[in-house]
Formats: structure tokens, C-alpha cells, sequence
């Protein structure tokens, strides 16, 4: 199994750890893992994307023509990956950040109302983690546990006592994402 | 943090761990992206603490490669590392350790130039790598890692072949293996040497004239042109000992091969994939990935030449290692150039467009 | 009557200090380089450090110091020397480390190598040998050539101008939090040679007491750039140095209680 995701919206919507703990998660399994960020000043206020591969066996090009996932969080960055996606593939998008959503016919679409989700649980910083859970249900890359204890692992000790929330947030995900 | 754990890290921080791991002495250097998680990892660390390895965010890159320079003279095991700019400032520290003949490792995360350029991902510091880049007829070492793993491999193994010849040696990265996380495998924990071991191992070094022996004097200046074509020769035999016994290289399905590409550090990485997709078009290509590019593996293409019809050099450039490719090929078969520019990275399908293209 | 019957007999008034080899220097007749390097090598021998010494040296006349005084010597890039004696000094904190370095290499081109080891607290000494000119290249404009002073690349005199000012790179380090001891010296009279040698000790001794960084500036002459004779030259120095360069301590915070 490869899954070769790209993860794409403005800085500051937490593309970049999404993607992070993803790959950590992938990690804890035992897979190979990928995360290759487009840096540099995007990471603050412009377009971010990150490039996740979760495989069992060894990656080769961390820079990929295609993606079997596209998790898209605002308008360009649909613009930019639509056309990318495999054929059979999956975009998921938010409708909060996406005003024309995807029309390609051969792929799956699925859309999380991920940032309204956050607002109304008070858990703005959270929002990321409800994306992921969207694509935990229905690409279930990695274990949810897996994602807990990669959280554990990577965040300081002091934000520990945010996991639960985290977990609330990502049930919250598998809950609300939507076949198009 | 425990040996052999396996854990998720950018190329950038698997440098610095691997350092303090590998018993490295002292670390100078000076932010400049895409390589700044280097020393940012080594002052969060604080090794000076536990291995007792000196970190010095130093005012300058001119100041890093200096007090390299100064380290390397008294035997320790010293390292830099910056990005493209900022090497080019090192380049007259770096004649001056390679005509001292001094151990040391240069470590240059490459992001597109000329000029200030640009700070995506980049390999248009091959020339600069392995043709001399400062003044002065002298090679580095070059090692090019193609993944997080080799990132932090390549420490060690720079620190031993630099200190095997008395030479300075380059870890060539690129912003993307700077900048990416993967999987790796930490090296277990090596001491550092102590200071009678390194009196003992590295005779020649300024380190006091301890025992009163003879005082050791570290230089690269010699006005006697007669005695300074004998240092030159004995430093080209050098280099020919380590073009002889430290060549180092992958092949990837080449076996059946009528193509091959030879790419190296994240070009190479692309390259697999895009052999994996051309193989799937019923292209037979392979992969020749040079890991160490000064010396470059002329005998390996020389011997390719024998066996495909034609060599796409993939490079994250406008085409630099493409002429050690033809030296070796001797002109017996085309060998063409792809790469794209201005911190832009081929994607695997541009390649094997080209593939098609150019052949 | 041989050298060795003379020093059998308990004759001896005067002797140099043993660090200083035999190898005939190849500082102009008059140069206050030989001077002091006699004094480098004292103090280096009077405190018990021959086998602890790691000196760097520079690029300019002193390039060739490592040939006279028989310790371990880094050669270093024009103006690097305090890099290099940074990381020496870090990697093998209990050796005695100086840089010996000149105008040109300090003050011009190693400005920032020199300021920021300083400020850095770095626990060495910088022997500092002003002479206001160029000596190695044959006798150009330096950062401390005196305002109508005459040199190859301002043959007509240093004016404002054209050059701008001559550079109190000393009193800058004086005002460095990372400096211990900053003093301007010289050495053209036996008294003048004595308290330059006090300096030394002093400069020495507080960096293996880990008080911070110390520069020791010696005023000096340059009779072959100057064009003049070395008594001249001398005479000239007191004249016209001394009245912009002053001699004397300017900052001492190792005798601070």
C-alpha cells in the first residue's frame, strides 16, 4: 500500500502539522514516510502545501507529478491540484475556504465543513485535526491511535492535556466529511 | 534520547544529532535558510553539556569556515554548515584548509543563485562542489545524500574520510533533503576523542607542544616556488589515492537497461520514481546515482557507455555534473541534460517527458 | 673565548629568551616586530606555557612569526585570526591562545572577525601591531595611516576627503563589554619596553584566569614604509602617533575588585 497525499491551504490553517502527525502516525506503524513541505515565506500568510507518503515499502521521489489524495483548504490550492489528482482518486475540500468546488467527474470528492465545525466547537486551532479525521474515514492511512500517540510524541508536555481535544476534533472529522 | 531509536526528522536536524553523535568537537556556524535547523537543533540540544561539543553561532560565514579552520589545526573534529550563499563566503577559508591539508567537514544545504537567488531547492553548486570553488588547484571530499537517512550517515562517514586523507569533505544536500522529514535511523552514540587521543592520532596538530616536541606549524603559504610545486604534487597524489579507493555509488535497475539516468541527492529520488513510470511506458532505463561526486565515478559511466544508448543527466540545474558525464563517455554515446531552474524540482513525469524527448 | 666559556663564568647580563630561535628574521633593520616577539617568547616562557601555547598568526609582515618563536602556530586568512583563535581557544580551553596580528589584518579586513571576538568574551589576548601602514605589500594606505601622512596609495597625504579618518580600532574594544584588557603600548625606549612586556604578562595571564578577551596594541614604526631611518622613524612616532594614538591603559576590568 502507497497513499500520496498533498495537503494544501493558507499558513496559519496548520497544513504543515497535519501533515506532520500524519507521517508520525505512519511512523508508528512501522511504514515509510515522506513529508516534504514547499518552505520558505508561504509558511507564513501565503499558499503552504506539504507532500505526505505513507507506504510499506521504501519511497522513492518525495516530489510527486500526481496524488491519490488531494486535501484541498482554499480556492488556488483547488486550482492547483485538482488537475493533479490520479484518475479514481480523492479530493477532499473545505467549504468554508472553497467558493467553486471541484468538477472533475473521474475522482471521488468529499467535502468537510471542517472550519464552521471548529468555530462552533470553540476549537479553532483544532481545525486541522478535523480535516484529518475526514480522511482517516474514508482513507484509513493510519490507525487513530496511531494518530494519538504520534500527538503524544510530538507535542510538548505542557500541551498534553490539548489531546483529548484533538481526539474530539478528529471524531468530529469522520463524523461531518460528505460524499460529493 | 536512546541508540537506534527510530524517529521522524528533517534532513536538516538528522545533521545535527548525527554530529553530536558521531563525537563531533565543535559545530560553527551562521543562520541562512533552507539550513538554519542545523545549528537552531544543536542549540536546543546543548551537547556542550552532555558530549561537551562546542556550538558557536559565529558573526559571519567568513567567521564559521575560520574557526573550522582553527578547530581543524589542533586535530578536533569540526564542522560547519550553511547554504549556498554563505558558502561561497567560506570558499577562501576552504582553499586554505584543503591547501593546510586539514580534516574538516563543510556541510552546504544548496538553494537556487546566482546571487541571492532564491531559497527553494537547488544543485547549482556542483561546480562550486567539486571543481575547487575557492582558489587554488584542490578538491573536496563530496558526499551527496539522497535522503534524511543519508543525511545523518554521511556525517560520520565524511569525518572518517577527512580525517583519512587530511582533507576537507562536503556533505552536498539540497533544500529538499534539508527540508524533508522521513524515517530515520539515529547513529549510535560514539565519545569524543579525548585530548591524548587526538595529540596521539593527529601528530601534526597545533595543540601546545606537548611533551615539548618540536613546534607543529599549520600553513598553507610557501614563497618557494620550488618547494611549493612539491607540496601541490604531493597533495594531487592525495588525490589521486582517493580517486582510486573512494568512489562511491548506487545502481538501480540498470541491469537491462538501454538508458540510464544519472542523477544524485534528491534528483536522484525523482529519478526512481520516474524509472518506475517509464518502465511502466515499456522504456527500459535505470539509474546511476554518484554518492560520492568528488571523486565521480568515472569508471561506472564509462563502463554504462558500454552497455546503454544514450545518458540523461537529471540535475537540479542548468547542467554542471552533465560534463564529467561526457569526459567519461569518451563521446561513444549521446548524452543529453534535464533539469529545471530557479528552485523549481523536476517532477517525475517532466522527466520521463524528457527521456522521451531527448533520445 | 666562546659563547659557552662566557656563560660558564656567570657572565651573562643579557640573553634572549630561548623560545626565540636562531632563524635570521626578515623584518626590516629597525622593525619593532623583532621586539616583540622577544617579548611574546618571555612572557610565554616566565609564565610555564611553552608546551600550552597555540598562536595564530596573520597576514602582513608578521606573516612569518611562526618561524621565529618556537611554539604551535596557526597560519590564518588576512584578517581571520580571531576566528581561528576563537575556536582554539574553545576546543582546548586551558591552552594559551594569542593572535599577533597587524593594522591592515586587524583593522581593515578582519574588523568584524576582530570586534565580534572581542565582544564575545573570548578568553584570548590580540597582540595588535600598529604602524600605520602597510609594511608586507610595500608601504600602501592602512585604516590608522595618519591624516597627511604619506603612503603608496595616498602618495599626496591622507585627506579626509579622499580616505576618510584614521580608525582608534582600540578604543572601540575599549568600550566592548567582552574586553578585560585593552592597553597601548610601544616599545622604542628600555622603559617603553619594559611596560610593554607588563602588558603582556597582564594580557596573558587574565586569559588563562577565563576574565575575557584582551587586546594589547603596540604603537610602532615602519622606518622602510616611513622612508626614514629607524631613529627617525622613532622620533617621528612620538611626535606624531603618540598624539593620536595614546599610549597607556584604557580599560583594565582584571584589576577591578
Amino acid at each position: 500500500m502507497t497513499e500520496e497525499i498533498i495537503i494544501a491551504g493558507f499558513g496559519g490553517q496548520g497544513v504543515l502539522s497535519m501533515g506532520k502527525i500524519l507521517a508520525y502516525a505512519g511512523l508508528m506503524e512501522g511504514k515509510e514516510v515522506t513529508w516534504m513541505p514547499a518552505y520558505g515565506p508561504e509558511q507564513r500568510g501565503g499558499t503552504a502545501n506539504v507532500t505526505v507518503i505513507v507506504s510499506d515499502a521504501p519511497v522513492s521521489s518525495p516530489i510527486l507529478s500526481n496524488y491519490d489524495t488531494a486535501i484541498v483548504l482554499n480556492q488556488p490550492s483547488l486550482e492547483k491540484f485538482e488537475p493533479k489528482v490520479k484518475p479514481g482518486g480523492t479530493i477532499i475540500y473545505d467549504g468554508y475556504g472553497i467558493n467553486e468546488p471541484p468538477t472533475r467527474k473521474d475522482i471521488e470528492i468529499y467535502r468537510i465543513d471542517a472550519m464552521d465545525a471548529a468555530a462552533e466547537m470553540n476549537l479553532i486551532k483544532t481545525f486541522n485535526m478535523i480535516v484529518l479525521g475526514g480522511l482517516l474515514k474514508i482513507h484509513p492511512v493510519v490507525q487513530i491511535e496511531s494518530v494519538l500517540a504520534a500527538l503524544r510524541k510530538t507535542l510538548p508536555e505542557r500541551h498534553h492535556h490539548l489531546i483529548p481535544k484533538n481526539e474530539e476534533a478528529i471524531r468530529k472529522g469522520m463524523e461531518i466529511i460528505v460524499k460529493q | 534520547m536512546a541508540d537506534q531509536e527510530i524517529t521522524l526528522m528533517k534532513g536538516n536536524e538528522a545533521i545535527a544529532h548525527a554530529a553530536i553523535r558521531c563525537g563531533c568537537d565543535g559545530y560553527f556556524g551562521y543562520p541562512i535558510t533552507p539550513q538554519s535547523e542545523v545549528l537552531e537543533t544543536l542549540a536546543a540540544e546543548k551537547p556542550w553539556e552532555t558530549t561537551g561539543m562546542v556550538v558557536l553561532q559565529a558573526e559571519s560565514e567568513v567567521s564559521s569556515i575560520n574557526m573550522v579552520y582553527g578547530g581543524a589545526c589542533t586535530g578536533k573534529k569540526v564542522m560547519t554548515s550553511s547554504s549556498s550563499p554563505g558558502v561561497s563566503l567560506m570558499q577562501e577559508g576552504i582553499s586554505y584548509m584543503a591547501g593546510a591539508e586539514l580534516p574538516a567537514l563543510i556541510v552546504n544545504v544548496m538553494r537556487g543563485g546566482p546571487g541571492l537567488g532564491t531559497i527553494q531547492p537547488s544543485q547549482s553548486d556542483y561546480f562550486q562542489a567539486c571543481k575547487g570553488g575557492g582558489h587554488g588547484d584542490y578538491h573536496l571530499i563530496v558526499l551527496a545524500p539522497a535522503s534524511v537517512q543519508e543525511m545523518a550517515d554521511f556525517v560520520d562517514l565524511a569525518f572518517t574520510l577527512a580525517f583519512r586523507y587530511r582533507n576537507p569533505a562536503m556533505i552536498l544536500a539540497d533544500g529538499a533533503i534539508g527540508q524533508m522529514m522521513e524515517k530515520v535511523v539515529l547513529p549510535p552514540f560514539k565519545p569524543r576523542r579525548t585530548e591524548e587521543e587526538i595529540i596521539k592520532e593527529c601528530p601534526w596538530a597545533t595543540t601546545g607542544r606537548v611533551g615539548m616536541r618540536k613546534p607543529n606549524i599549520i600553513t598553507s603559504l610557501e614563497l618557494r616556488s620550488e618547494e611549493m610545486e612539491i607540496i601541490n604534487n604531493r597533495i594531487q597524489d592525495k588525490y589521486r589515492k582517493i580517486e582510486e579507493s573512494e568512489v562511491r555509488y548506487e545502481e538501480f535497475m540498470l541491469e537491462d537497461a538501454e538508458y540510464a539516468i544519472v542523477a544524485f541527492g534528491s534528483a536522484a529520488r525523482i529519478a526512481k520514481k520516474s524509472i518506475e513510470v517509464a518502465r511502466a511506458q515499456g522504456i527500459k532505463v535505470g539509474l546511476l546515482r554518484p554518492i560520492t561526486l568528488w571523486p565521480f565515478p568515472v569508471k561506472e559511466v564509462c563502463k554504462l557507455a558500454g552497455q546503454v544508448k544514450g545518458i540523461l543527466s537529471l540535475e537540479i540545474n542548468a547542467g554542471q555534473m552533465v560534463e564529467d558525464i561526457r569526459l567519461a563517455v569518451e563521446g561513444r554515446i549521446p548524452v543529453r541534460h534535464f533539469g529545471r531552474l530557479g528552485g523549481i524540482i523536476p517532477d517525475p513525469d517532466e522527466v520521463v517527458d524528457a527521456l522521451k524527448r531527448l533520445f | 673565548m666562546t659563547r659557552e666559556e662566557i656563560i660558564e663564568k656567570g657572565q651573562v647580563v643579557y640573553k634572549k629568551p630561548t623560545l626565540l630561535n636562531d632563524t635570521p628574521m626578515h623584518y626590516c633593520p629597525g622593525c619593532s616586530h623583532g621586539v616583540v616577539h622577544k617579548l611574546v617568547s618571555e612572557v610565554i616562557e616566565e609564565m610555564g606555557m611553552t608546551d600550552k601555547t597555540i598562536a595564530i598568526s596573520p597576514v602582513g609582515c608578521a606573516v612569518f612569526a611562526y618561524k621565529y618563536i618556537d611554539v604551535d602556530w596557526q597560519e590564518a586568512a588576512h584578517g581571520r585570526a580571531p576566528a581561528l583563535a576563537s575556536a582554539t581557544k574553545r576546543l582546548w580551553p586551558d591552552r594559551l591562545v594569542f593572535t599577533y596580528q597587524g593594522d591592515g589584518d586587524l583593522a581593515c579586513i578582519g574588523t568584524a572577525e576582530t570586534i565580534h571576538a572581542l565582544n564575545r568574551a573570548e578568553n584570548i589576548t590580540i597582540i595588535f601591531i600598529n604602524n600605520a601602514i602597510y609594511g608586507m605589500t610595500g608601504g600602501q594606505m592602512a585604516p590608522t595611516t595618519l591624516l597627511g601622512m604619506k603612503t603608496a596609495t595616498c602618495p599626496y597625504g591622507r585627506e579626509v576627503s579622499l580616505h576618510g579618518y584614521p580608525l582608534k580600532i582600540t578604543e572601540i574594544a575599549a568600550s566592548l563589554e567582552g574586553t578585560c584588557y585593552v592597553t597601548r603600548q610601544s616599545v622604542h625606549t628600555v622603559a617603553a619596553i619594559n611596560r610593554a612586556k607588563r602588558a603582556l604578562r597582564k594580557a596573558f595571564e587574565y586569559s588563562m584566569q577565563g576574565k575575557g578577551s584582551n587586546l594589547v596594541e603596540i604603537v610602532s614604526t615602519c622606518n622602510s614604509g616611513w622612508k626614514m631611518t629607524p631613529e627617525k622613524a622613532n622620533k617621528w612616532m612620538e611626535e606624531n602617533m603618540f598624539e593620536f594614538y595614546h599610549l597607556g591603559d584604557l580599560k583594565d576590568k582584571g584589576a577591578e575588585k
